[in-house]
């Protein structure tokens, strides 16, 4: 079976890599590209384990093909801190201890990233419905919604 | 494992060769949210999959000069509720868009995969037949219209023909006066599918309904237009008889399964409802505007 090869761009640098028709972008993310930071949960897109952005798009890495990267955007969680500082959302799930297992963080700091772009000031019941697609079995949820609407905040006045 | 190839064709001419020269074992992949979930279960094993979102027809939203929407086949939902002008003439058909599944599902699924898988409670679908949306269809046998409610042909199934492709939805121009919404029940709050949906369309000119369209979801092997509601809804002034009328012919219009999501006489019973509920909600955003 011939494989496919994709020029694509990951958090903003070139990437290339080959691929089987069938296999999904979290493969290829995982495999060839070595960014093991998107994790597989569910593999059918309800748990949100494995989001990244495409174009700047939220969207499952699961429930998309890796030869579909072709010219397009993606952002993983890789991205997300700046060299060896993080990023507001990841202190913030530090402080708050946003977070048990961690199998669900990566997922849920791409989402959360993802919103606060588009809407830097969210209500809590917003923050509760933008994640409805990141399942956490440890942390009953509470603490990661204060830790993105605290983060929201802090950023806000930042940016003033 | 057999041989699997992935196509990304420019043109929909090219799709549309490759789609039907590779007869049945193709599959169209738009936003992949239902076709990758089969293609792991091990439900659908495609020979060839064509990936339709490089044809620039079947992913742009395009508000044409009579106040009609011209809406891709493949554009995702999250690129509808970004449109700056579709949600604020189709509100109804653009919430039941963004009930389908998260915010990861919403910036992948689209309103054509969503009404070519089949599902009888697919959310959108409902919204779009009461829209009066006609999608367009290409196929080598060249290019045609069929409305909304004569899509599915039964659960998992359409009346497209082998080698066919769903190109586009054509929503009609609004008249002044006009509004439409959608509900669905689901024992959740999100993240669900459809126990029942029904989606409404309508007209109020002076207080009285002139043009209404029902879609009811969910309760039967497809997604029904139910004209009988529609004609109770007529004329009226959306007062509680007529109400009741519409309740009362959407319940008439339920074949609805027993499963896990609810009995049947639990489904017949909340259509009624949803149709007054979903009527109350497209009355007011229209007598708003």
């Amino acid at each position: 079976m011939a494989k496919i090869h994709v020029t694509t761009t990951v958090n903003g640098e070139p990437a290339e890599y080959l691929c089987e028709p069938n296999e999904t972008m979290l493969d290829a993310l995982r495999g060839p590209l070595g960014l093991t930071g998107s994790k597989e949960g569910c593999s059918s897109g309800d748990c949100g384990a494995c989001s990244i952005t495409v174009d700047d798009r939220l969207v499952c890495s699961c429930l998309m093909l890796a030869a579909e990267a072709e010219g397009h955007e993606i952002g993983t969680i890789e991205g997300l801190a700046q060299g060896d500082k993080l990023h507001p959302l990841q202190q913030k799930f530090l402080e708050h201890a946003a977070l048990q297992c961690g199998i669900c963080t990566s997922g849920m700091l791409v989402a959360s990233d993802a919103l606060l772009r588009k809407n830097p000031n969210p209500s809590e019941e917003e923050v509760r419905f933008w994640l409805a697609g990141n399942l956490c079995r440890c942390t009953g949820y509470d603490k990661i919604v204060r830790a993105v609407l605290e983060t929201a905040s802090e950023m806000r006045e930042a940016a003033q | 494992m057999a041989d699997i190839r992935y196509l990304a064709p420019r043109t929909l001419d090219e799709a549309i060769g490759a789609f039907a020269a590779a007869g049945s074992a193709a599959r169209i992949l738009a936003g992949g949210t239902d076709l990758l979930v089969q293609m792991r279960s091990g439900i659908v094993r495609p020979g060839v999959i064509v990936d339709v979102k490089k044809v620039s027809e079947m992913t742009g939203i395009e508000e044409t000069v009579d106040g009609g929407f011209r809406i891709g086949a493949a554009t995702s939902g999250m690129a509808l509720a970004e449109h700056s002008r579709f949600g604020k003439v189709w509100p109804g058909v653009l919430e039941a868009m963004n009930l389908i599944g998260s915010k990861q599902v919403q910036g992948r699924a689209s309103p054509g995969g969503n009404l070519c898988n089949g599902s009888p409670a697919g959310d959108s679908v409902p919204a779009m037949i009461a829209s009066g949306a006609v999608v367009t269809l290409q196929g080598p046998e060249g290019r045609r219209e069929m409305k909304v409610e004569d899509v599915p042909a039964g659960p998992g199934r359409t009346n497209l023909k082998p080698g066919e492709i769903l190109v586009r939805f054509n929503l009609p121009p609004r008249s002044p006066g006009s509004s439409d919404a959608y509900l669905r029940m689901i024992p959740r709050t999100e993240m669900d599918i459809a126990v029942v949906g029904v989606g409404v369309s309508l007209t109020v000119k002076d207080g009285i309904c002139t043009a209404a369209r029902v879609g009811l979801g969910a309760v039967a092997a497809t997604v029904l237009l139910v004209e009988p509601a529609a004609k109770a809804l007529i004329d009226s002034t959306l007062d509680e008889a007529a109400l009741e009328k519409a309740a009362e012919a959407c319940r008439a219009a339920c074949r609805p399964i027993d499963d896990k999501r609810g009995t049947i006489a639990y489904r017949i019973k909340t259509a009624g409802v949803l149709l007054k509920r979903t009527t109350a909600i497209a009355a007011k955003r229209a007598t708003e505007k």
